[in-house]
């Protein structure tokens, strides 16, 4: 049947229940002449990626509109996982991701979903390239709520509303929360340009979160332009260069 | 009545009785006598004395038109508009007469009897005043029927449409007969959906038509969407325009309930307050949400139709507190169509 001669393994994650159970009654339908077994289901992006790290799967059929977080960014944080999973997204109506997959080629179905084209779907699941992580982020207009961060094979998840700043590395870049530090593979350039409602660039090096800017010091070295920047919940002062220090006027100089 | 009325205009007297008509006579009046003032005066100084000296007939004469005029709304809305017409042109020179000859006998009367003077402008003002509620009904008519498609494409989201669809299909073999009441359910709500919205209806079927949508909606959504119906002091059997309540409710599913993993309270109040009806909806709200797009034009919606049917009688307001959404109608209590 596939290469390794097993059941192909399939994830289901929808918000609403009889979604998920018309799915289920559809693959029950496929098993008969394609092998595959359900391996799990999750109600939202998060529950998906946090059973993603103990479940193996080949495959998820992803739903888009989903509380807490949607599928477009879980699909995101998955491709980060080892032997990640190949995404079919569905979805009962969004005029514009559709047109988005429609423009990058992504495998996706429309609810209420035709048995036949699931089928079609899954059979052809393994031989389909993996989605890279550019084409999944133009797929949605909107910023990520999370950063997904590899630690010791796991993949932790960072709300981005508790990053305090960010901060280019060599290779990576650091993001700071009250708590502690974390690696992300990402560039900041990326980084600022999904965040920049959220975000603002101080100094070469840094994103600074705006709703956590408490004031702008005079500050003695360190610093180019001799000024920086001190963030609520944040002991460390962060240096703001001479390019940047334009931004101090958006908050008005505090 | 005929029995193909899509698009077939006719021409009706104004309901007099209603607040925003009244307002409008006064003002169109009051403009008439200020531009009488204003032709009158030799210098700006004798502007305001002339305007007086103008109005002091005329206020007796507009009190007495609008009380008449409103208590016999009724009746003269059911004759023909051109007997409609003759009558309130009748009715005002009627009244001109009246003033004119008490004012005669209480102050001593003009010497040269300027009633036929009188007539003329009475004549000139009713005339001009009947013409523009004529072109104002004929403005809004086609609106009416545009606002009904329009609303039409707003209200059916696709969204809902699919996602329905979907999940009364789910059901179909393991809870055939949980499909079979959805399936009617949904024929219903889109029965109404399709059909000509413009009459009014009664209070009682609106609100039976949004429990129909909830409870397809709670087949999808499940423990997530909770419901609060507050309808003990709801009169049945007043009349709302159709589909006031239903877009608003699904609004609140939306943007209230869909983006949230447990469980959200939409809590939906009916009540009677002396002469006034009271829909109070209120749902859970999340900050982050950005669908108000929708959301806007769906208000705007629901308050334009309601302006058709009440003017200024009927209020709709809404109100965002840190985590509830709340919209607030306001229509008058009435119970046959004027």
């Amino acid at each position: 049947m596939n290469k390794r001669g097993q059941n192909l393994r399939v994830v289901v994650a929808d918000d609403e229940a009889p979604a998920r159970s018309r799915i289920r009654d559809l693959l029950e339908d496929c098993a008969a002449s394609l092998a595959l077994e359900v391996v799990g289901e999750a109600v939202n992006g998060h529950a998906l990626v946090n059973m993603l790290q103990n479940t193996q799967a080949d495959v998820v059929l992803l739903d888009i509109r989903m509380p807490e977080m949607d599928g477009i960014e879980a699909a995101q944080h998955i491709q980060k996982l080892p032997d990640a999973p190949s995404v079919i997204f569905t979805t009962a109506y969004d005029a514009y991701a559709v047109k988005a997959f429609e423009l990058h080629a992504v495998d996706y179905l429309v609810k209420p979903i035709r048995l036949r084209r699931l089928y079609d779907a899954l059979a052809r699941v393994r031989s389909v390239t993996p989605l890279s992580l550019e084409v999944l982020q133009q797929l949605t207009p909107e910023p990520r709520k999370h950063l997904s961060v590899q630690e010791r094979g796991k993949l932790l998840l960072v709300p981005v509303d508790k990053v305090l700043f960010m901060r280019a590395e060599l290779k990576y870049v650091t993001i700071r929360t009250a708590e502690r530090e974390y690696l992300v593979e990402e560039s900041l350039t990326r980084l600022e340009q999904e965040f920049h409602e959220r975000f603002v660039r101080v100094h070469r090096s840094y994103l600074v979160s705006r709703e956590h800017v408490e004031s702008f010091e005079r500050g003695a070295d360190g610093s180019e332009s001799g000024w920086i920047v001190k963030l609520r919940g944040l002991e460390e002062k962060l240096p703001v260069s001479r390019r940047q220090q334009h931004v101090m006027r958006e908050f008005g100089r505090l | 009545m005929k029995s193909i009325n899509q698009n077939v205009h006719q021409d009706a007297l104004p309901d007099f009785g209603n607040l925003g008509v009244i307002l409008r006579i006064v003002l169109i009046v009051l403009a008439l006598s200020a531009f009488l003032a204003l032709a009158q005066a030799s210098n700006w100084q004798t502007v305001v004395p002339l305007f007086l000296e103008v109005s002091a007939p005329v206020q007796p004469v507009l009190v007495l038109s609008i009380l008449i005029l409103s208590g016999s709304s009724r009746w003269l809305r059911r004759l023909d508009y051109r007997t409609g017409v003759l009558v309130v042109v009748l009715v005002e020179l009627l009244i001109v007469t009246v003033v004119y000859r008490a004012a005669g006998q209480f102050f001593g009367g003009d010497p040269s009897d300027q009633l036929g003077r009188y007539w003329l402008f009475t004549l000139a003002a009713a005339g001009l005043i009947l013409y523009y509620f004529q072109l104002r009904n004929r403005a809004l008519s086609p609106a009416l029927t545009e606002a009904r498609l329009q609303a039409l494409q707003a209200r059916i989201r696709p969204h809902f449409l699919f996602n329905s669809i979907n999940a009364v299909l789910s059901l179909i073999r393991q809870a055939p007969k949980r499909a079979e009441t959805a399936l009617e359910d949904m024929a219903e709500l889109f029965r109404v959906l399709m059909a000509d919205n413009r009459a009014l209806s009664t209070l009682a079927s609106e609100i039976e038509l949004t429990r129909q949508y909830l409870n397809i909606e709670q087949l999808r959504l499940g423990d997530r969407l909770g419901v609060e119906w507050h309808t003990e002091n709801m009169p049945g059997e007043a009349l709302i325009p159709p589909l006031v309540l239903q877009p608003l409710v699904e609004n609140a599913v939306y943007h209230g309930i869909e983006p949230c993993s447990d469980t959200g309270v939409i809590s939906i109040n009916v009540y009677k307050a002396r002469d006034e009806v009271h829909l109070v909806l209120r749902n859970p709200y999340r900050r982050d949400g950005n669908h108000h797009a929708g959301n806007k034009m769906a208000l705007a919606n629901i308050r334009e139709r309601l302006a058709l049917h009440f003017d200024a009688e009927a209020s709709l307001k809404s109100s965002v507190s840190d985590e509830a959404y709340q919209v607030h109608i306001v229509i008058p209590y009435r119970t046959e169509a004027r």
